[in-house]
């Protein structure tokens, strides 16, 4: 069984690049040039560089004392929250803006869902010079205010996505008609591991820094590389995609995705794909999304505006069909009091995204053995209203 | 019996084709306004299926999917109220639509009742060609479906004599880099790459599509080619007016 994509973009019978013929030859230039690209010495010295110097990786792996205690097993944190603008977005910008800048294209947008991944383009964008156009929903742009004010701040215009459910897809959707209406100058930075062929398997690549770095770090501090399981939290699934890519073809690791159950996964208010979404096709891709019978997209819910998504990338898909990964889903409630724990016992507080992972200690038992290392993706700032409302702080 | 479709783009004429969102502006308008856009002359009508996410249409077809979901509709009930379309109209009938919807209904059977209602053929703007042709070309073609695609002034030479190779209709030419309904009129890199196809000498003839709003823009496009189709102008127009004055937008292109 492999994990990794084929010739035609396919993951199993997952991926491929279902687009209009507009787009083809935009996707067609990105799909025949990335990976010379990406293997260019020039290119992996520049990507490396920024990662170090400017992101300030590699981020710790840092083990979870008091939340082992708790939980009776062995956590280490993958601090993805200690990047530079607080999240795991930043490591595929970089790598995105510097294959932009290789294409010759001097304009950039991408969707957004939390304001994570918007700012993260905000930011590569400001440090290259390159205009930035930033599409997010209307919903989100009223629940994520300060990431707003971060993006307009780093000179990026946020443009709000009105129609149908004015959340994460439907910025998509904006962002891929600005793509259609600007073919050549435009380069379109997708946050997630979802889009047709190239774009899962190129932000998987940039974020499968995340799991390259576990590897060695682990090594160090416990002299094996790999862990029994890595966790995640998934919506499209960047960066669950990156913490589990260097483990993908070695079975003794585990590999679990946590989805986001809204209030209950069949309270119709949920964002859990992987139990309610069937086959088919979403933002050029064949994957599992959350359609109504007649195949039209449903509108998720999640108080997480990052896992508020209707599908998951192809990769995560196949990861289910095959069994490779366990998937889990959790609700909001138990999100946040993961998240307060987690705040409490080691004075981090996470994004509303990673909480979710952070609660899987509810649905799975690890052995007090275990090596057990979440990706901690994202830091609360940003969440901290919801925080507030929720705890009444 | 020959495709409609075929017979159509024999004639010795420019051809105007009509696109509409099914169920728009109410649910059972549908199946007036095929009738009515015959009676005025039209010579091929594009039904859409509506969509949640079209992600190749502009504000104003974008607007009127979700009505028409917002009315009720859906793929049954599209087909239920296509099932006698055949006894009163005799003009070719494709149906446009996104391609998750079909694949929920079943491929298979989606070409099935196309057939067997009378539908001539499909434009499916996010179904690729290459996907097209290695799984689906043997379906469509088993029910009598001509499948068209869509060509834009960035598809190299290669690609369009391919998509010419796999087409057995039309090709349906998208007049400039963008969604529907966004450009008013043509400047020079139109014309330009209406001349550049029409020196490909294609075997499919094409029709000009996206940016045909009233009869300059419709008499331009269909100087190389064989027809040109209207859809968020009359979109707009049944915004406006509602289904009672369609011949007078027609009279008004021709």
């Amino acid at each position: 069984m492999s994990y990794q994509v084929n010739e035609k973009g396919y993951y199993g019978d997952f991926g491929g690049a279902y687009i209009p013929e507009m787009l083809y030859p935009n996707v067609e230039e990105l799909r025949t040039t990335y990976l010379d690209i990406m293997n260019e010495s020039s290119f992996k010295e520049e990507f490396n560089q920024l990662l170090r110097d400017y992101v300030g990786r590699p981020s710790p792996l840092y083990y979870a004392k008091r939340l082992s205690e708790k939980h009776n097993t062995k956590v280490y944190l993958k601090r993805e929250d200690l990047n530079h603008t607080g999240a795991h977005k930043v490591n595929n910008t970089i790598g995105q803006i510097l294959v932009a800048k290789r294409l010759g294209k001097n304009r950039i947008i991408a969707e957004t869902g939390a304001g994570q991944h918007g700012v993260a383009t905000a930011t590569v964008c400001a440090l290259m010079g390159i205009q930035c156009v930033v599409y997010m929903g209307e919903i989100d742009i009223k629940r994520q205010a300060p990431n707003v004010a971060r993006m307009k701040m780093l000179g990026a215009e946020v443009r709000p996505a009105k129609s149908g459910s004015k959340t994460l897809k439907d910025a998509t959707n904006e962002a891929i008609r600005d793509w259609i209406n600007n073919p050549v100058d435009t380069h379109y930075i997708i946050g997630s591991a979802i889009g047709p062929h190239p774009y899962p398997d190129m932000v998987t690549r940039f974020q499968s820094i995340i799991s390259e770095e576990i590897k060695w770090q682990l090594k160090e501090k416990e002299g094996r590389e790999n862990p029994d399981y890595v966790v995640a939290c998934i919506g499209g699934g960047s960066n669950a995609a990156g913490t589990y890519y260097h483990f993908l073809d070695e079975p003794d690791v585990g590999i679990i995705a946590v989805e986001a159950a809204g209030k209950g996964v069949h309270s119709g208010e949920s964002a859990a794909t992987s139990q309610l979404g069937k086959e088919g096709i979403i933002h050029g891709c064949k994957t599992l999304l959350m359609q109504t019978q007649d195949g039209q997209i449903t509108e998720p819910y999640s108080i997480s505006a990052g896992l508020d998504y209707p599908g998951v990338g192809p990769l995560h898909s196949h990861l289910y069909k095959t069994g490779r990964g366990e998937f889990y889903s959790v609700t909001d409630d138990d999100a946040m009091a993961a998240g307060l724990e987690l705040s409490q016992l080691e004075g981090i507080i996470p994004a509303i995204e990673t909480s979710h992972a952070l609660a899987i200690f509810n649905d799975k038992k690890f052995t007090p053995d275990d090596i057990v290392v979440i990706s901690l993706s994202g830091r609360g700032d940003k969440d901290l209203n919801t925080y507030i409302d929720y705890f009444k702080l | 019996m020959k495709n409609r479709i075929n017979q159509k783009l024999t004639e010795d004429k420019k051809l105007l084709s009509i696109y509409f969102t099914a169920g728009y502006p109410a649910l059972n308008d549908t199946v007036k306004v095929i009738q009515d856009l015959e009676k005025s002359g039209v010579d091929m009508i594009e039904i859409g299926l509506p969509f949640s996410d079209p992600l190749a249409d502009g504000p104003t077809i974008q607007e009127s999917s979700t009505v028409a979901l917002h009315n009720g509709m859906t793929t049954k009930l599209l087909f239920e109220q296509l099932k006698d379309i055949r006894k009163t109209v005799t003009i070719p009938l494709i149906i446009m639509g996104y391609f998750n919807p079909m694949m929920q209904y079943g491929i298979e059977a989606f070409c099935a009742k196309c057939q067997e209602i009378g539908i001539d053929g499909l434009i499916i703007p996010d179904l690729p060609v290459a996907e097209y042709h290695e799984h689906y070309q043997q379906t469509f073609e088993k029910y009598g479906l001509i499948n068209v695609f869509l060509i834009t002034p960035q598809t190299s030479d290669e690609r369009i004599r391919f998509i010419d190779s796999v087409s057995n209709g039309f090709i349906y030419m998208v007049s400039s880099a963008s969604t529907t309904g966004a450009k008013n009129t043509f400047g020079d890199t139109q014309q330009h790459y209406f001349e550049r196809i029409e020196a490909l000498g294609l075997k499919n003839p094409q029709i000009v599509g996206f940016g045909i709003s009233n009869e300059e823009t419709f008499t331009q496009a269909t100087k190389t080619a064989k027809g040109a189709i209207i859809g968020s102008a009359f979109i707009k127009h049944l915004t406006q007016n509602g289904v009672d004055s369609i011949e007078g937008f027609v009279k008004e292109i021709r």
